[in-house]
């Protein structure tokens, strides 16, 4: 297949490509980061991940209207403060959900998917109604079209740097509100015991809503990014809400090195297979190396220990 | 030819009978059908539809909700203003139309339903409806066994034809062979690279295209790629596009994807303006969602685009707009769609009966002069003789026609050759 080219045309070929399977990488994360916490820390199978994750793309397209109206000469930053919104929008809407529907569902973990589900279709109609059946384009400034020019033949699209610089942020956010703050040890002794966390005077009701809200809330930024390189409609969620899942069970729940480790995975496979046959197959195969593996290693990649 | 003819016979009538009904008040005591400013029920409908003196009923029947709702929203717009607009032309044969509607909500069991529910409860004398070639291949059978009417939208792959059904969209030869000549003549292409949605309208689109590429126009085809419906990351095949450096990318991919690629195209450095590129699933509507600065400079080939200047359009683009609102933009399907309703009427009125069998009968040859997209006329294997035309997108999110055939193209649902 290669013998017609050139060795300098493969190579930047294969540095870009290289690139396109970073950028595939950056976008698992962003979109598996908020359901690895509900799903990983809580339990909750979150269903309506994705319309979360469109509730941050509508705010952006809200923000960008705005500035287009009222302050065109801010419209070039007009992103940063879209992404801040769309996190409290989703992360407001999350914690009013918690509030109403999923707190009372905590010890029926399989209804919470009924209930999510559900959840999902009605923001898909209320999405329609409000906003219109039909998708909007969101208008990005100038700078974050396009591509840098890194040589002459190799080209790197700005909006995949910025997904990953933007995934990396969040990543690094998550792991140290986790893992080093107070009430990252606060979550995690809720997910270990919940009934003991309490003894010792932690108010899980609370830890509940804010995680709950915290991931909702990264799927609304992830939302807001994927506006530069998808598209925004009220069944927009639907096309990440397999792929979420997927990275998630792979790489194991209560893991976020897990979901790291399998969002590298899957997505460098993937990009590998569709550069090399087509992206109908590429997807058949690795969803097959998923199974197989998810067959001889049924709690993901990495697994908590926790005593049952 | 034969609705002028009716019109002429029906005025003079009607004057009659307004000057009899005048005269003689006591007579209004009697049944209503004796007076009938139109034919006599009985006479144009011998079949039990849902047609009175005053009203004649038929369907709507699409997506209003689920993933389709994007795409036929427009349809749904585009019929009621045809009827609104046939009703205020005083109807079909005196009959005002009443329309009920249904939701297929994306889901073609639901349509093969509610398409038996309009036929077997409602009693419609038509329906206009279905959008993807799934639905249709759900309602067909129904409207088959039940001999309903269907007038269908969409531009699809083709490989079939019914009794019960005009195909008011183009089938795939009409709409690819003509873009592919032109793009072969005018850009001297010789390669090309296609990419579409993994179902049946991409695939079969890609199979004529590239018989016509390589047969007819002795041009290469370096790369065809289809990716699963939904899918957002096109880095991969955009890389291999770079790779191979075709003359033209032929793309059919559809719905959210659409947006997709074409976003990420534009990251990646593609500039549509020196790289051809060729689309058959992109109008109006989709562009609304990709963002004009991102697919301008691509060409879409396809019978009707909003900015056509024609009598016709003038009247129907301005129409659309103040009902449906002034930041509505209309999509090749949607103009489609509008021809539904009054290609029915045109056909009701040459049949001079609502009866499905002598509709489907006087079908062929009925001709629309006053159709958005120009002159169109209805074949023998009911699809519609119309022409191809080419346009180019711009910032603005319409397009800018740049060729359109000499002649009106022949429909071939069958084409030899190309199979």
């Amino acid at each position: 297949m290669f013998g017609d080219y050139s060795l300098g045309d493969l190579g930047s070929i294969f540095v870009m490509q290289g690139f396109a399977g970073l950028i595939l990488f950056s976008v698992y994360v962003l979109m598996a980061l908020g359901l690895a916490i509900i799903f990983g820390q809580m339990g909750v199978i979150n269903m309506a991940h994705g319309e979360f994750m469109i509730l941050g793309a509508y705010v952006t397209w809200m923000t960008s209207n705005f500035f287009q109206a009222y302050l065109p000469s801010l419209f070039s930053g007009y992103f940063f403060l879209a992404m801040i919104l769309a996190f409290v929008a989703s992360g407001a809407l999350g914690m009013l959900v918690e509030w109403a529907l999923i707190r009372h569902l905590y010890k029926r973990p399989l209804d919470t998917l009924l209930a999510t589900w559900g959840l999902s279709l009605m923001l898909q109609q209320a999405y329609r109604s409000v906003f219109g059946a039909r998708e909007v384009g969101v208008e990005l400034p100038q700078w974050m079209l396009g591509s840098l020019q890194v040589t002459d033949s190799i080209e790197v699209p700005i909006n995949g740097v910025f997904v990953m610089c933007l995934t990396v942020l969040i990543t690094v956010a998550v792991a140290y509100v986790l893992y080093m703050s107070r009430w990252g040890r606060q979550v995690r002794a809720v997910v270990q015991n919940r009934i003991m966390a309490g003894a010792v005077g932690i108010n899980t009701e609370k830890v509940d809503r804010y995680t709950f809200g915290l991931g909702c809330g990264i799927a609304g930024v992830a939302g807001s990014a994927f506006t530069m390189i998808g598209s925004t409609g009220p069944t927009s969620g639907q096309l990440y809400i397999v792929d979420t899942f997927l990275v998630v069970v792979f790489g194991g729940a209560a893991s976020l090195l897990g979901t790291i480790a399998s969002a590298f995975s899957i997505s460098q496979t993937q990009s590998t297979l569709e550069f090399f046959m087509s992206g109908s197959m590429a997807k058949v195969l690795t969803l097959l190396a998923v199974v197989g593996i998810l067959m001889l290693r049924p709690q993901g990649l990495f697994a908590l220990k926790v005593r049952k | 030819m034969s609705d002028e003819a009716n019109k002429g016979l029906l005025s003079p009538l009607r004057r009659k009978l307004l000057m009899g009904m005048a005269a003689v008040p006591a007579l209004t005591m009697l049944p209503r059908g004796a007076f009938a400013q139109a034919p006599a029920t009985s006479a144009v409908n011998t079949t039990g539809l849902a047609v009175t003196d005053t009203e004649v009923t038929v369907g709507i029947l699409h997506s209003a909700t689920g993933t389709m709702a994007i795409s036929e929203t427009g349809s749904i717009e585009a019929e009621k203003l045809a009827i609104e607009q046939i009703n205020a032309a005083g109807g079909v044969l005196g009959r005002k139309i009443k329309f009920i509607q249904e939701d297929g909500a994306s889901d073609w069991p639901t349509f093969a339903e509610k398409a038996k529910k309009l036929l077997v409860n409602d009693k419609v004398a038509a329906i206009m409806g279905c959008w993807t070639s799934a639905s249709r291949k759900a309602v067909l059978p129904v409207v088959e066994q039940y001999n309903g009417m269907l007038y269908y939208p969409t531009f699809y792959e083709g490989l079939e034809q019914s009794k019960n059904v005009i195909y008011t969209g183009q089938e795939a030869t009409q709409q690819i062979l003509a873009g592919l000549n032109w793009i072969a003549k005018e850009k001297g292409a010789k390669t090309f690279f296609f990419i579409g949605s993994d179902y049946i309208w991409p695939r079969t689109s890609n199979k004529i295209a590239r018989k016509h590429v390589e047969n007819v126009l002795k041009g290469k085809v370096v790369g065809e790629e289809y990716y699963p419906l939904g899918n957002t990351q096109f880095n991969s095949v955009i890389n291999k596009i770079k790779l191979t450096k075709p003359d033209v990318i032929f793309t059919d991919v559809v719905g959210g994807s659409n947006v997709a690629f074409y976003k990420q195209l534009k990251a990646a450095g593609i500039d549509l303006s020196k790289q051809a590129l060729l689309t058959i699933s992109v109008t109006e509507d989709e562009i609304d969602g990709i963002g004009g600065e991102n697919i301008a400079g691509a060409y879409a080939c396809m019978k009707y685009f909003q900015s056509l200047d024609n009598p016709n359009n003038k009247a129907f683009v301005p129409a659309f707009k103040k009902m449906w609102g002034e930041k509505t933009v209309i999509g090749d399907v949607t103009q489609a769609a509008y021809l539904g309703p009054w290609l029915w009427k045109l056909t009701v009125e040459k049949a001079g009966s609502f009866d499905v069998d002598k509709i489907a009968a006087a079908s062929p040859g009925v001709e629309f002069k006053g159709a958005p997209e120009g002159y169109v006329r209805i074949h023998e294997n009911h699809h519609l003789w119309s022409k191809t035309r080419v346009g180019r997108a711009k910032l603005d999110g319409q397009f800018e026609l740049i060729y359109e055939t000499a002649d009106l193209v022949e429909p071939d649902p069958f084409p030899k050759g190309y199979q």
